[in-house]
């Protein structure tokens, strides 16, 4: 390509004229090396724009990470509901056990309770007995 | 659309995607991110896509305007853009060019243009669209297209120039 041709692209480049195949063969120009002088800085420039274009995405694309942070919720909150039914189920049991437990106390205080008055009550009637039973004794003897 | 055909649409352009959205939101996580986010929405509406004669110029558009906004929420955040990676790029850029210095320079510039020239100078010089694409995708008229693209190539041009100059004197 002559300068002069390449020296007419460059004014309609800085114009915004050129259509993309003209920019293709300023590209190409610039890009080889062998620039003149005096354009110098377009060399920079199109050789920027072509590194520009080399760089790429390189982490993997996932596509639905959200999906899956929403199952992750429902699978918690699943998991939260569980725990609190169980949690209920096993506070209402021990409860109960408790419960059970003292009432089971109360009755045995109330019936040990009654055995101790029927036994006192038990012991002052053998007294009687055995006071009638000496006086027995001593009645078989003197009528002997 | 399945996922093998959804797949075989966005590949070809996920690349473009993410160099714009990186021309725009400079650093490369926050631009892997955002086509990641991109490539998301696309194919949440797979349904409608099916229809569209043009799904790259769609995406183009759609990745446009969602950089806007992450730049706009990040300006009312206060939150400055994270350069930490811009590095990087540089020494790979460094073991491939001779004229590495002015290379670099170019890509200084380009992120110093406004914003609508960045992204008209990344459609144009480097993803080398027609004007007509470039137009749908940024929705703007031609006129106003090529005069901001002349815009962004006189400007780099002069800095170049400029720097150069200084250089050597």
């Amino acid at each position: 390509m002559e300068l002069a041709n390449i020296e007419k692209l460059v004014e309609k480049y800085l114009n915004a004229e050129t259509s993309l195949q003209e920019e293709t063969t300023l590209k190409n120009y610039f890009t080889e090396g062998n620039v003149a002088p005096h354009l110098q800085e377009y060399e920079s420039m199109f050789n920027y724009f072509a590194i520009a274009k080399d760089e790429t995405f390189t982490k993997t694309l996932k596509l639905e990470p959200k999906k899956s942070k929403k199952r992750n919720l429902k699978w918690l909150s699943v998991a939260a509901s569980v725990v609190l039914l169980v949690s209920v189920f096993v506070g209402k049991q021990q409860y109960d056990k408790n419960l059970q437990r003292k009432e089971a106390q109360r009755i045995y205080a109330q019936v040990s309770k009654g055995l101790e008055l029927l036994s006192t009550n038990l012991r002052k009637g053998e007294q009687a007995v055995a006071t009638l039973h000496t006086y027995e004794n001593t009645v078989n003897k003197i009528l002997k | 659309m399945n996922q093998s055909d959804f797949l075989k649409v966005v590949l070809p352009f996920k690349d473009k995607v993410f160099r714009l959205a990186k021309r725009l939101l400079v650093s490369t996580e926050e631009a892997e991110d955002a086509t990641q986010e991109l490539i998301f929405k696309l194919w949440r509406s797979k349904e409608k896509i099916a229809d569209y004669k043009n799904v790259e110029a769609f995406a183009m558009t759609m990745t446009k305007n969602y950089c806007y906004d992450r730049l706009k929420s990040k300006q009312a955040s206060n939150l400055t853009l994270v350069h930490s990676n811009y590095q990087e790029k540089e020494t790979s850029l460094d073991k491939k060019l001779e004229y590495r210095d002015s290379v670099n320079q170019v890509h200084l510039l380009i992120e110093k243009l406004p914003e609508q020239q960045k992204i008209i100078i990344q459609l144009r010089d480097i993803e080398q669209y027609d004007f007509d694409e470039i137009c749908k995708m940024v929705d703007m008229k031609p006129t106003a297209v090529r005069v901001a693209l002349s815009r962004a190539r006189k400007t780099i041009r002069e800095q170049l120039i400029k720097k150069h100059n200084y250089g050597v004197s």
